[in-house]
């Protein structure tokens, strides 16, 4: 017994290393594994608020840009509007129809990150307006990420450029799906995996999201193809994507909710059993 | 003493919000960051007691780590860094560690940048190869270490340089 005290008391320094060492290394792993809930995020009081402030310095800086943004936004969807060729008839809403089928919410940036592989985002939506986990993020221009972890009043986002994302996809020509995504190297390109040999793949084309995955709507942008490549077994191509976000510079982002989500996944859980 | 452990303090809370708010944002071509919380491991007080200083460093990762949403990468990496210090100091600074006289703004400038070199490049080949965790990117593991390495050694010395001449 006394040995064992003496054996702690002189290894003590190294036994405290090896005890924060495995802290950290456990918190790490855990870290690398997608879909656990974790300690470690800055969706929480004290990051939140630091980012907050520092936020509500920041932003008065690219007002200009924001502002051009918003107008084109707006000059689109207007266009949109005009162009569509059902015209609403107000008399014929019936309300069992005209549930809404997707909830927005905006939210501020209050962190990105595009240097490391894993990236994040912190919003500043939370649990307080009602942001889940799963619910999907998207700019004017296309998808940003998916939410991962939320607090009281902040939320972080798995970010497309994070080598665990892997979002559904398609070809807006032709219905070809595929999964997307991210070999952590250039925060301008992501990877579409996947798509069969059988899809009519032409540099330049669009893609976009595809309505599978129940968290984004369909048919929100992603970018365009710029080069594609047989993958080895030579079944499937695997395409570069340019995205058409700037993932270095997102001021403001809308949160989606899938009203029909939890119907569509436990209706999806009921049929694997 | 008291104004030792102020010192330290103010150092550990400066260097925390400049790395989270400024340094992780530099993203110098695309993704070249510089590390320099760790300049608070480097400048600890040598005669202070080493658990304390595993224990502070540990809490500064974890900090940066929150911060930055990296898991525990910057925890790990800095307790090792604060765990190997005393060789790094008997190895760059020899003599004057052992009569535990060195002060950090009186050294030559040459074992202040061994010093500081050796320590910036172990703790980002942890930080890197934990952050990326994946022994087929080795490569690119070594790119990152390097060019960070390259950016925190330069900003460290001059950091380190600039606030001891202001202090005499």
């Amino acid at each position: 017994m006394q040995q064992i005290f003496n054996f702690v008391i002189r290894n003590k320094t190294f036994l405290l290393f090896l005890l924060l060492f495995s802290i950290a290394l456990a918190l790490t792993i855990q870290s690398h594994s997608y879909h656990r809930s974790k300690f470690i995020n800055s969706a929480n009081f004290l990051t939140g608020g630091v980012y907050g402030t520092m936020n509500s310095v920041d932003q008065y800086f690219d007002l200009k840009t924001k502002n051009d943004i918003l107008a084109e936004e707006n000059q689109r969807l207007r266009e949109q509007l005009l162009n569509t060729n059902t015209t609403l008839d107000s008399t014929y809403i019936d309300s069992s129809y005209a549930k809404e089928k997707y909830r927005v919410t905006i939210a501020d940036v209050y962190k990105n990150s595009y240097s490391s592989v894993n990236n994040y985002l912190t919003l500043n939506k939370g649990k307080n307006d009602s942001i889940k986990r799963d619910f999907g993020v998207i700019t004017s221009n296309g998808i940003i990420g998916i939410i991962d972890n939320t607090s009281k009043n902040y939320s972080t986002a798995l970010s497309i450029l994070n080598v665990k994302s892997k979002i559904n996809a398609k070809i807006k020509s032709t219905n070809h799906i595929g999964s997307l995504t991210w070999d952590g190297k250039s925060p301008i390109y992501v990877q579409l995996e996947d798509v069969s040999q059988f899809a009519p793949v032409k540099v330049g084309d669009t893609i976009q999201t595809g309505g599978e995955s129940s968290i984004f709507p369909k048919g929100i942008g992603i970018g365009t193809i710029t080069s594609f490549e047989s993958d080895i077994s030579g079944d499937t191509y695997k395409i570069q994507v340019k995205l058409f976000n700037d993932m270095t510079n997102i001021g403001t982002v809308y949160i989606i909710e899938n009203i029909d989500r939890t119907q569509i996944s436990s209706l999806q859980n009921s049929t694997n059993e | 003493m008291n104004s030792v452990a102020g010192i330290n303090i103010v150092r550990f809370i400066l260097l925390l919000l400049v790395q989270v708010l400024i340094c992780n944002h530099i993203d110098f071509l695309g993704y070249i960051n510089p590390y320099i919380y760790i300049i608070f491991i480097f400048l600890f007080p040598i005669r202070e007691e080493r658990l304390a200083l595993l224990v502070v460093s540990f809490m500064l990762g974890m900090l940066v780590d929150l911060f930055s949403d990296s898991g525990g990468v910057h925890a790990a990496a800095a307790v090792s860094l604060a765990y190997i210090r005393p060789v790094l100091l008997k190895s760059s600074f020899g003599m004057l560690y052992e009569h535990q006289s060195i002060k950090f703004s009186t050294t030559d400038i040459g074992s202040l940048i061994t010093y500081i070199s050796l320590g910036t490049v172990i703790h980002h080949s942890i930080l890197f190869s934990l952050e990326i965790f994946n022994i087929s990117s080795i490569l690119l593991v070594l790119e990152k270490t390097l060019f960070s390495s390259i950016f925190t050694i330069i900003l460290s010395v001059l950091i380190i340089i600039l606030f001891s001449r202001n202090r005499k």
